[in-house]
């Protein structure tokens, strides 16, 4: 067989490379301005702006940074316990109600998948009054509940499991679990489970990075300072407080970027997989 | 022996029932909850007590005559477009070179990481972060626009509305053009490799490859795409709400959320105008989508129906024919 490969054309690549490096260097400048200007003082910045030289007032920012209402603590313990409560409830529940629709044979089955693909598209913010009014009448605004238990019911996750849960679960293995005297609760903790590890790796990611990126809920809900998630913590250098304090406010963006800067650089490449997983199922 | 058979369906039932109690609590009765609102004079911080109006439709009709929700409806659809079409762009051009077997585009791993990397940073810190990049005197900007000459005097670009649209748009399309490739390119390494295979025998370049076999390939995720993306785009909030104060000059980059926030969480505590305006938004959204899905999904479907009838009326002559033989 003489079956010609043909080449690649030299120009048209080196079009190609250069438009690459150059969406690159969109994607990470700002955040390299950001970085390095946290580390430089006001006048500088008022200098000039841009530098790709740091500077030596890191500690002095920091201390204007957290000398006004800005607390990066404890908005990263706050983020941290409504990010890991919703992730956990969202990949247990899923999984179980993904279990739920692939195992069991019942009557409303078939009907409950369709509400659920029809559910997925609800945009949340449009139920948002509703759903303030309720809390406040049952007194749970200025409270994490109302950002970590609505996680339990996340359709577009349970579609997701239930796709990765169909090729991959064997019912022979339940049955025989089942002739051991296992009882279906048990079953799900202990079989099941550890067989769906990759698929709620892959969701508890984003779960995750979903929930501690939320504004919107966490604006209606918090009232009080000392409960202010990560994003609103950021929303409060907008405010006329740190109106001049340009090095602390880019200090303030940066110590909120990091921790999903240090979880996206560990684990891009199951983030990206993951990605393209979830993309197939429209 | 006799065997004992044992029903498990109850389970089914038992475990869906966590999603099914939660959604009707945080879900179901919310939506109930802003319909039956967007009826009644609630309003104020701290009140709970409302009644319904003597002219049912009397908030409905303040939002759509409202010229301020008429601009954050324009500012929505504007900001949105012109975010998503080069976006949608780029993403195909960037999956098709991705993609592409002949030209291998080598350190494609580390473009994707990079490219999708602004998609998972919070966007209120993206928001807050492009305001100082475009600040006023002194931004990285303004300091790369004197420097280069471009401008004597720094400029006060949020404070001019088609700038401050155009970066909300940008920082959406910077945030997401990403995400979008990456799901094309799983898209297209889902075609069917053979039809490239008897392209390329066939003859045809790599642009009509793109054109006559991606593409067309490519329907039901573009779809998805572009539907996920609209209902982004129509609850779009923590970018315009926070890049520039009260949404900037003639509330350039007030957009329905962010007008939905407004009525209910500041001024007089409009809850039943912002409920009246969620209801309209939500309608909107649904028949939107509907509308998506039904031209994409016809033009498919229309097709099928054609192909199907081609097929029998050959078969019928192949028929025809064995019986004259």
């Amino acid at each position: 067989m003489n079956k010609k490969v043909r080449r690649a054309n030299p120009v048209v690549m080196t079009i190609i490379y250069i438009l690459c490096i150059i969406l690159a260097i969109m994607s990470v400048m700002p955040f390299v301005i950001m970085i390095i200007n946290s580390t430089r003082s006001t006048t500088e910045i008022q200098q000039h702006a841009i530098s790709l030289i740091p500077s030596t007032y890191l500690m002095k920012n920091f201390a204007v940074l957290t000398g006004k209402s800005f607390n990066p603590v404890k908005g990263f313990i706050n983020s941290i316990i409504v990010a890991t409560g919703a992730t956990a409830c969202t990949v247990y529940f899923s999984t179980l109600t993904a279990y739920a629709l692939v195992v069991y044979k019942w009557k409303l089955r078939d009907g409950f998948f369709t509400f659920i693909m029809a559910v997925m598209m609800i945009p949340s913010q449009v139920v948002s009054i509703g759903f303030y009014q309720f809390m406040y009448k049952i007194h749970l605004t200025n409270n994490f509940l109302p950002l970590i238990l609505p996680a339990i019911a996340a359709p577009t996750v349970v579609f997701f499991m239930r796709q990765f849960m169909l090729p991959s679960l064997h019912i022979d293995i339940i049955n025989s679990a089942r002739i051991d005297g296992a009882k279906e609760f048990y079953t799900f903790n202990r079989i099941v489970l550890p067989i769906m590890k990759p698929a709620i790796a892959t969701q508890a990611i984003f779960a995750f990075v979903t929930s501690w990126n939320r504004l919107f809920e966490p604006m209606i809900l918090l009232t009080k300072q000392e409960l202010y998630t990560m994003p609103m913590m950021v929303s409060l250098l907008k405010g006329d407080i740190y109106k001049t304090e340009f090095g602390s406010i880019y200090l303030g963006l940066t110590l909120t970027v990091l921790p999903l800067f240090i979880v996206y650089f560990l684990l891009s490449k199951y983030i990206i997989a993951g990605v393209a997983l979830g993309g197939v199922k429209g | 022996m006799k065997k004992k058979k044992i029903s498990y369906a109850k389970y089914g039932y038992i475990f869906s029932l966590p999603f099914v109690i939660t959604f009707c609590i945080f879900t179901l009765y919310p939506i109930i909850f802003t319909v039956i609102l967007g009826f009644t004079d609630f309003k104020g911080l701290g009140n709970v007590t409302w009644h319904f109006l003597d002219n049912p439709f009397q908030n409905f009709e303040a939002i759509l005559t409202a010229p301020t929700f008429k601009t954050a409806l324009g500012n929505t659809f504007m900001i949105w477009g012109w975010n998503f079409l080069p976006q949608i762009l780029l993403a195909l051009l960037l999956a098709a070179i991705f993609t592409n077997v002949r030209n291998k585009v080598k350190g494609q791993g580390f473009f994707k990481v990079v490219f999708y990397m602004p998609n998972i940073i919070t966007a209120a810190t993206v928001a807050i972060l492009f305001g100082a990049l475009f600040g006023y005197p002194m931004g990285p900007m303004n300091d790369l626009f004197t420097t280069m000459g471009w401008s004597d005097a720094p400029i006060h670009f949020l404070q001019n509305k088609w700038i401050a649209r155009g970066v909300v748009s940008f920082i959406q399309f910077w945030m997401w053009y990403g995400y979008t490739m990456i799901v094309l390119i799983s898209g297209i390494l889902g075609i069917n490799p053979e039809l490239y295979e008897a392209a390329d025998i066939d003859g045809a370049t790599t642009v009509q490859q793109f054109f006559y076999v991606t593409i067309p390939n490519l329907r039901t995720v573009l779809i998805y795409t572009l539907v996920t993306s609209l209902i982004g785009g129509l609850t779009m909030f923590d970018i315009p709400n926070l890049l520039v104060t009260k949404s900037g000059p003639n509330n350039a980059t007030l957009t329905t959320s962010v007008f939905i926030y407004n009525q209910a969480f500041s001024g007089s505590y409009m809850y039943n105008r912002a409920s009246a305006a969620s209801i309209i938004m939500f309608v909107l959204i649904s028949i939107l989508s509907a509308i998506v899905f039904m031209l994409m999904q016809d033009k498919s479907e229309v097709a099928e129906k054609k192909e199907l009838k081609r097929i029998e009326k050959e078969m019928k002559q192949a028929a025809k024919k064995g019986g004259t033989l």
